[in-house]
């Protein structure tokens, strides 16, 4: 074991936690959130010029990773981004959809994406759970119908993370073999993006395909054996989203504990109280302990195993989720009437652990996960 | 940053797993699984085959005596020697005056009692609290006269663990009434056997006798038996306290536990059904085994940490309060899991030698007990509330 980063790891957090601070202070990302986009291309660019994009893929498609995938990486990257509360669809274009194009994908189909990823020239999503499904990632109504040489698609998909933003769609739909993903040019005819401000200043679509022509061509894959794919891809984004959340935990605990050290009232810094002073410290507990978690999820994500990596990932998840509402609520409580309002970060902060919750699997959906192991174990 | 176990790690898991389920006494580890009383002979023979392999003090540098193992090294060897029901090693010697003693004591000291710790020879036991001192161990009020080439004690100390069999205590006694009430305090190593000494049994909340008070009547206790300098005591306290608080995590026996949890909802039914189908039941054994997974991070990122500064911080209070949490949490489940067979009081069910019949099932009868008695572990080595106040104070400056 070793809890160390390595150098060049220490010198990527170095660098990104300088940009967060110098080039994406808070005032500039209100404005981007209400932006056309709801992200900034130019920080995109500069995303690209820094390697971020390029981070997970393999140097033979222009990426940076000689592992083929570090997530410890991904842990740094997504930590920072929390505490910056970035917009850019960095998690559905790179981590996931990105994820997916290299595990699963041909040579000729990560030829053709990879390297305009890592560039900032494509940006794509994962268009896959849908409104009937809820979390359950196996449940998919969208049908492919074989047509001629190709494939015709049809469905719905919802909460599509970045989805109006994606140049290429990946699609996943029951073909008569099971569940199967088709790369889906966003703009073909038939496909209809319904784009729209998520509660955390992101954005989202729904996503609707009217017979959509693909050729034989854009199966990623092999047809009908999407699930584990898709499955591993999602828990490389959930390994994201819980550094994601510590960074968010980070912040906050900062931000509360300098108000406690300047707020003033009955003629003392509140942090005087004691009832604050546990009450921050549970804070602290949570965040460390869910830093652990993260740690433990990035590093298994990695895994082989899939048991081995499902069962981290839903630990992490569940655990987190639960920390981070902890946080997310005694941050607003602490902040009093400032932590109720949209001029102060605090507010925001709260808005994004709460919605990372609510993404790829709530707490409940994987503390039944995980606790279903056990009758296995 | 890697959170796999290295191919060296593995191997020494196995080494260390090898040795402990060949040497560790089969009727030790029969007593320990089963939640039988075990007698101090239990505790001193184990001891005596781990300093004979060279494993006695695990968490000691090698020029005293220990094997100089990193924070992950001990942490395997925790969970191997909890998974194969070894009786802990009990912390007042190694844990508590050892590390005090190689910071503080004198070479003399050193050389006497260091490896009698090691080796089995001497059973300590702490002399902190008192009737009045308990939070606020600092107004203690024990006192201690220079009379020549003695002390003189008179006082009482109390929540003395496991004193009945001690040899030694280590005592933090009032030389100084100047000053402010930490300034006047000073750290005796006493000999059970002076005269003037009387340990009165407190009977536990299971019916046990685990603790004592401890009487002292003008104790005559050498100089030489002071550790560092006089009035310095509380400083030698803390840093006590930090490293009892490392040890006190107890995440290798939390898994285990947690495995007998998870045993006992296999055995125990409800409505025909093991209690581990009943997802509510199932859901809060899944809770606090996310808030274990989460402590054994946390532990080895706290020690490994800790390693590289050579002592312990505040952090080592995260331990604390969470490791003791979670060893109440999982030792009311197991309760819980017995339902109405939960009821029964047998401690003569405790006892190895007792030749009757359980009620209910085997493992049954020290659940209960063992749920009560674990309420101490949130008050015991610093409540929680004081380790809280302690990172309050010295991690966030509030």
């Amino acid at each position: 074991m070793d809890f160390n980063y390595t150098d060049e790891q220490n010198a990527l957090r170095d660098t990104l936690s300088r940009y967060i601070v110098k080039d994406y202070p808070f005032e500039a990302r209100r404005a981007l959130a209400k932006s056309a986009d709801g992200f900034s291309r130019e920080h995109w660019k500069q995303f690209a010029e820094l390697g971020l994009l390029a981070l997970p893929f393999p140097e033979d498609f222009g990426g940076l990773s000689v592992t083929g995938g570090n997530a410890v990486d991904t842990l740094l990257v997504m930590e920072a981004f929390g505490r910056g509360l970035v917009l850019e669809p960095y998690l559905s274009t790179v981590i996931v959809a990105g994820g997916l194009v290299r595990d699963a994908g041909s040579a000729a189909q990560k030829e053709a994406l990879l390297p305009a990823v890592a560039g900032g020239e494509r940006m794509l999503a994962l268009a896959h759970f849908e409104r009937g499904a809820r979390y359950e990632v196996s449940r998919v109504d969208t049908a492919a119908k074989a047509d001629g040489g190709g494939w015709k698609l049809s469905g719905a998909k919802g909460v599509v993370l970045g989805g109006g933003s994606a140049d290429t769609l990946l699609v996943s739909a029951s073909t008569g073999k099971g569940l199967s993903l088709f790369l889906v040019d966003a703009r073909a005819k038939g496909v209809a993006v319904r784009n729209y401000m998520t509660q955390d200043g992101a954005r989202a679509a729904e996503i609707a395909l009217d017979n959509v022509a693909v050729g034989a061509d854009a199966l990623v894959g092999p047809e009908g054996g999407a699930l584990p794919l898709i499955e591993r891809a999602l828990d490389y984004g959930i390994a994201a989203l819980c550094a994601e959340a510590v960074g968010i935990m980070a912040a906050l605990n900062e931000a509360t504990l300098e108000y406690l050290k300047t707020r003033k009232q009955f003629g003392q810094a509140i942090g005087r109280f004691q009832a604050l002073q546990h009450r921050m410290v549970d804070m602290v507990i949570a965040t460390e302990q869910s830093r652990s978690m993260a740690m433990m999820a990035a590093v298994k994500a990695d895994s082989a195993d899939a048991a081995e990596r499902r069962r981290a990932v839903s630990a992490a998840k569940a655990y987190i989720g639960q920390q981070a509402r902890f946080v997310g609520q005694q941050a607003v409580q602490l902040h009093g009437g400032m932590g109720v309002v949209d001029e102060l970060n605090v507010s925001h902060y709260f808005k994004r652990l709460t919605m990372i919750d609510l993404t790829f699997g709530n707490t409940d959906h994987h503390l039944g996960l995980f606790s279903d192991m056990l009758l296995a174990a | 940053m890697d959170l796999n176990y290295t191919a060296e790690e593995q191997a020494f898991r196995a080494e260390v797993r090898a040795f402990v389920t060949t040497h560790l006494p089969a009727d030790i580890s029969a007593k320990v699984k089963g939640g039988k009383r075990l007698a101090k002979d239990d505790f001193v023979r184990w001891q005596k085959v781990l300093h004979a392999k060279g494993w006695g003090a695990t968490m000691w540098p090698q020029k005293f005596g220990g094997t100089g193992w990193s924070a992950v090294q001990q942490y395997i060897f925790e969970e191997e020697c909890a998974e194969a029901g070894a009786p802990l090693q009990l912390p007042f010697g190694l844990r508590m005056v050892a590390p005090v003693i190689q910071a503080f004591g004198s070479k003399g000291q050193q050389e006497h009692f260091l490896p009698r710790i090691v080796d089995g020879s001497d059973w300590w036991c702490q002399g902190y609290s008192e009737p009045g001192s308990g939070s606020d161990l600092a107004s203690l009020k024990t006192r201690a006269e220079r009379q020549g080439d003695h002390y003189v004690v008179n006082g009482q100390k109390t929540w003395n663990t496991l004193g009945q069999y001690a040899d030694w205590i280590f005592c933090l006694v009032r030389t100084s009434g100047e000053g402010r009430p930490q300034e006047g305090i000073s750290f005796l190593l006493i000999d059970m056997k002076t005269p003037g000494i009387t340990v009165r049994p407190i009977i536990m909340n299971d019916g046990e006798h685990e603790i004592n008070e401890v009487w002292f009547e003008d104790v005559k206790v050498p100089v030489q038996n002071l550790v560092g300098e006089e009035n310095k005591g509380w400083t030698y306290a803390k840093f006590l306290l930090g490293h009892e608080r490392t040890g006190i995590a107890g995440v290798g026996r939390s898994k285990a536990a947690l495995h007998h949890l998870k045993e006992i909802a296999r055995q125990e039914t409800s409505a025909g059904r093991p209690m581990i189908e009943d997802q509510r039941f199932r859901d809060r054994i899944a809770q606090v085994e996310l808030e274990l997974m989460a402590l054994e991070i946390t532990n080895m990122r706290v020690l490994s940490a800790e390693k590289e500064k050579k002592a312990p911080g505040p952090e080592a209070s995260i331990l604390k309060i969470k490791g003791s949490e979670i060893q109440q949490t999982i030792a009311e489940l197991q309760m819980q899991a017995m339902g109405h067979y939960a009821l029964p009081w047998l401690p003569e069910a405790l006892d190895p030698a007792w030749p009757g019949k359980p009620v209910g099932a085997g493992y049954a009868a020290p659940l209960s007990g063992h749920y009560f008695n674990y309420r101490k572990t949130t008050i015991y080595g610093g409540s929680n509330e004081i380790q809280k106040n302690i990172i309050a104070q010295m991690i966030l400056g509030l």
